[in-house]
């Protein structure tokens, strides 16, 4: 029997790996699937409470978060071309034009 | 189980299905996680994220949203993914990731954090009371689509609309930021001309080389005196890393053709010509 918390167990998992991937990857495209991997693993922590209660609102709350996160690629992959178009470079450490 | 979705086998060996398919699946997604990370070419990133997205699409049908299910598959890995790749292009596909750290003992920290992190979600869900699954109903199968229709276009109607401004904003701000701004005047026709005279090449680069058993862009083309043209592979391929340039085979051994014997694989009007020459 496959409960809801086998679900959890696996979405706490999925968004730890995914953390861990945004602390220690260097590549920002890299560290933007690692979000999205965190964003997924939140998903399914909304849709198996959805599954949990009887009730359709975790399931679109799952939808809303996938918008965000389509919005969120779109905009920062854009940032990252034009970044990388005038620094030549996708590493996180080479970006510190705003450090001083 | 009754009701479940037809996605779903019904019967006594739902369970077992579901349970397989559980385990499988979720040791699989998390290999793929666990090497998304440790995986030093951003292109091997990518696709172990495809593996995670397309099983989380997986249990998102067995979790009775398949209206999510379907928008994983087409939204994540079909749009964001595509991006990510497009974008992987543009900035360098073989661009990895260097081991060098820049910041003393990052990694440890890092594995530290996410550890405390592991225990304190542990302890949270530990310690919440996480129940079964509510009795399945029509709103899990068959009427999901129209449970969610009518969810969104009545309680979350104003979120939904906020949503219409991001998504517009996120597609402007795109358009924005990707916009290069033309500093210089375009080039006319007459001063490319000019340019390309006063660059010492006029006509444009040698093709590259079709051979009896190849014939690729990589193939160098041979010259006249049989070396091999750098100039017919394009940079991009010659300059791959990792990866030693391709040996054209016997092309060392052509040799450049004495004049002797030039005679006898010329066409038989110049072999003629020349015997009636000798003689």
């Amino acid at each position: 029997m496959v409960s809801p918390a086998h679900f959890i167990a696996l979405s706490v998992i999925l968004f730890v790996i995914g953390a861990v991937g945004v602390l220690v990857r260097r590549n920002a495209i890299v560290v933007f699937m690692c979000v999205e991997l965190m964003l997924n693993a939140a998903n399914l922590a909304f849709v198996t409470f959805a599954r949990m209660h009887g009730a359709l609102d975790g399931q679109v709350i799952a939808f809303f978060v996938m918008v965000v996160a389509a919005a969120e690629v779109v905009v920062g992959l854009a940032i990252l071309t034009a970044i990388f178009r005038a620094r030549r470079s996708a590493s996180v450490d080479d970006a510190n034009l705003m450090k001083y | 189980m009754t009701g479940t979705h037809p996605l779903i086998l019904a019967g006594s060996a739902a369970e077992t299905t579901r349970l397989v398919a559980y385990w499988l699946l979720a040791i699989l997604s998390v290999a793929a996680a666990v090497g998304m990370v440790l995986a030093r070419r951003a292109v091997h990133c990518a696709m172990l994220l495809a593996v995670i997205m397309l099983s989380l699409a997986v249990f998102y049908a067995m979790l009775g949203a398949p209206f999510l299910a379907f928008v994983q598959i087409i939204v994540y890995t079909g749009a964001v993914l595509m991006l990510f790749l497009f974008v992987l292009m543009i900035v360098g596909i073989s661009a990895a990731d260097s081991i060098i750290e820049t910041i003393r003992g990052q990694r440890m920290w890092a594995a530290l954090a996410g550890i405390a992190m592991l225990v304190l979600l542990c302890l949270v869900v530990g310690h919440a009371v996480i129940g079964s699954a509510a009795p399945n109903s029509a709103k899990f199968s068959n009427g999901n689509v129209t449970t969610l229709a009518n969810l969104i276009f009545t309680r979350y109607l104003y979120p939904f609309e906020i949503t219409s401004a991001l998504l517009i904003t996120a597609a402007v701000g795109a358009m924005v930021l990707a916009h290069r701004e033309r500093t210089t005047p375009k080039p006319t026709q007459r001063e490319l001309a000019a340019r390309r005279i006063a660059s010492g090449r006029p006509t444009p680069l040698p093709g590259p080389g079709t051979y009896a058993q190849h014939n690729a862009a990589d193939m160098p083309a041979l010259l006249p005196d049989g070396s091999q043209s750098e100039l017919s592979v394009s940079p991009v391929l010659s300059g791959r890393s990792g990866e030693t340039p391709r040996e054209l085979p016997g092309a060392t051994a052509i040799p450049v053709a004495p004049p002797e014997t030039a005679g006898s694989v010329a066409g038989p009007a110049s072999a003629g010509g020349q015997e009636a020459g000798e003689q």
